[in-house]
């Protein structure tokens, strides 16, 4: 057997403390970035912080939870993923049914099935988008973060193939005893598809979170920016005007632990959900790609 | 109509959808005609000069717009070689690892920098990689001189690629991983009973399986040869680096919101639509041909 081999084990030792390294070096950022936010002004400006918090102390988060902007910020992000998560997971459950059926059970399938096709490969581009944001007056409007993510083709496919591995004799059966294909679709396919339902809210609640571009082309002010929006502007572009701290507090905290904590609080709701929600990723991940 | 009235539910569970995908998909197609007017914002469309090609004819002429595409096309080119061959070598290897504890830990940690935006990776990477940051301190100890990331010019493109190839080499592993589990085990057997070493049961049963996978992964990528990456490059470059880091998207975002030249960011943006779905058609094609693949 080769995995006896001298040989193979020693190659077997360096490939996994290679394969260990290299995931550590994936989270190592943030661990650093967590133990800058935990530190002291003087440490984090001295840049004496490594992986583990000098002279502890929990000053930048207070100071954080003291602005309001930023506390706002957060609650329109967490509105904008359940909102938009739920108005995803309706509008592609609801889209995918349909396009699953055959060409010859329904007759329209073929144009839809362009139409969504086509609005994956062509798009009018940045410039026309923003025209017809403004004219329909969705400037500034909570619903710009929404709406023109909620149709994703995407995960309509992820959807729809899930839909296509049913098997033919439940939803036979189901139309057989009256039940019309709404009735089929919420009261059969639901409760069977709640593992695909499960990857498309991650994929969708991720992408909600994540989300700051938008903010920051159609909110003209910073009140109505979702969280990563306010941290683009605050760690990226430094802008300081709605950190509302006025200069003279800005010499006794220290920027570097007040972004450190930031960037946490920004990327904690994904680690969070992140170890529970992956098994379901990985599926859903591999339900889209070859079929054979 | 006797289909109609059977499948009315039909496409009555389709018209959610679909005002979506005309609101924010079909009417924004129409602006482009943008690309062929003077636009002005306050003249709309309809009252706007036509210009016939002359925005496409600006694109060519300007030297910035010329490096921008070019810019485009070298770092879109090289994320693409090696977000194919680091998730392929580290599919190989990873599959080497016996114990399931030990690498579903390492899965774990590997796939969680997808998960994160660029914004809290970018802010993350503007302190690391500032000539005083964590990352110049540990290459300080080496002895190497403070190196400027993301404010030179010369390392700027490095930078953004190995930053990249970092956040996604993880979740582009899964595919090869789906397809490594997908390889049947008789075939290792049947290698060994003729005196394989794992190298060359490596060399021989496993790289070739792979082999449809990086078709189908590598010719879908071609579709996206314009697509650099919008928001890393936008939260990590800066004035500095305009010259070497600036790509179609960020350079739109500039030229058009920012200095209001609409009618060419509206062109340049149809010139990249128009390219990348050429490219995206003649790569499902292509992967359809030689590895069976459709989306539908």
């Amino acid at each position: 057997m080769y995995y006896k081999t001298r040989g193979y084990r020693i190659f077997s030792i360096f490939n996994t403390c290679f394969l260990i390294i290299l995931a550590i070096m994936c989270i190592v950022p943030l661990v650093h970035v967590l133990a800058v936010s935990f530190s002291a002004k003087s440490a984090a400006d001295a840049n004496l912080v490594g992986l583990w918090p000098k002279q502890f102390s929990v000053e930048a988060y207070k100071k954080t939870i003291d602005n309001p902007v930023f506390l706002h910020s957060i609650w329109i992000s967490v509105q904008r993923t359940v909102l938009g998560t739920a108005l995803t997971l309706l509008i592609t459950f609801l889209a995918a049914y349909p396009l699953s059926k055959e060409n010859s059970t329904f007759k329209g399938r073929t144009i839809y099935s362009w139409l969504f096709v086509f609005t994956m490969v062509f798009n009018g581009g940045m410039i026309p988008f923003y025209i017809v944001i403004q004219k329909l007056g969705l400037m500034n409007s909570f619903w710009v973060l929404v709406l023109p993510g909620a149709v994703n083709t995407f995960l309509i496919i992820l959807m729809l193939n899930f839909f296509r591995g049913v098997p033919k004799e439940l939803e036979e059966a189901a139309l057989i005893d009256g039940a019309n294909h709404f009735r089929t679709l919420f009261s059969i396919y639901l409760p069977i598809s709640l593992p695909s339902i499960a990857t498309i809210a991650l994929f969708s609640m991720v992408f909600h979170w994540n989300s700051w571009f938008d903010g920051l082309l159609y909110m003209n002010n910073s009140d109505k920016f979702p969280l990563a929006t306010f941290l683009q502007t605050v760690i990226i572009q430094r802008d300081m005007s709605s950190m509302s701290i006025n200069p003279k507090e800005m010499e006794l905290i220290s920027q570097t632990t007040v972004r450190a904590a930031q960037i946490f609080i920004g990327a904690a709701p994904i680690l969070l959900v992140y170890p529970f929600l992956q098994k379901y990723f990985v599926k859903g991940m591999t339900l889209g790609s070859v079929k054979e | 109509m006797r289909t109609l009235r059977k499948n009315w539910q039909f496409h009555v569970m389709l018209i959610p959808a679909m005002i979506l995908l005309i609101l924010f998909s079909f009417i924004p197609m129409g602006g482009i005609v943008m690309a062929f007017q003077d636009y002005k914002p306050w003249q709309h469309i309809s009252g706007s000069e036509w210009v016939g090609l002359d925005n496409f004819r600006y694109l060519f002429e300007r030297e910035d717009s010329m490096q921008v595409i070019w810019n485009t096309l070298i770092i879109a080119v090289l994320k693409m070689i090696f977000n194919l061959l680091v998730p392929f070598i580290f599919a190989i290897m990873l599959n080497e690892v016996r114990k399931l504890a030990v690498q579903r830990t390492i899965q774990t940690l590997v796939y969680l920098p997808h998960f994160l935006s660029w914004v809290i990776l970018g802010g993350i990477l503007l302190d690391l990689l500032s000539t005083d940051g964590f990352v110049n301190q540990i290459l300080g100890s080496f002895g190497v001189q403070p190196i400027f990331f993301l404010g030179d010019n010369n390392w700027f493109r490095f930078t953004v690629i190995l930053t990249d190839v970092w956040k996604e080499f993880g979740y582009n592993t899964i595919v090869f991983l789906a397809a490594l589990a997908g390889i049947n085990p008789s075939l290792y057997e049947a290698a060994e009973i003729d005196g394989a070493n794992r190298w060359k049961q490596t060399r021989f049963v496993t790289m070739p399986s792979l082999i449809p996978m990086v078709v189908v992964v590598g010719t879908l990528a071609l579709g996206n040869v314009l697509n650099a990456g919008f928001d890393q490059i936008f939260n990590l470059y800066n004035p500095l680096v305009y010259q070497k880091g600036d790509i179609i998207d960020t350079f739109v975002y500039r030229t058009a919101i920012q200095n209001g030249e609409m009618g060419f960011g509206t062109a340049i943006g149809l010139f990249k639509s128009a390219i990348s779905m050429v490219l995206i058609l003649f790569s499902y094609q292509m992967a359809k041909k030689w590895a069976g693949y459709r989306i539908f």
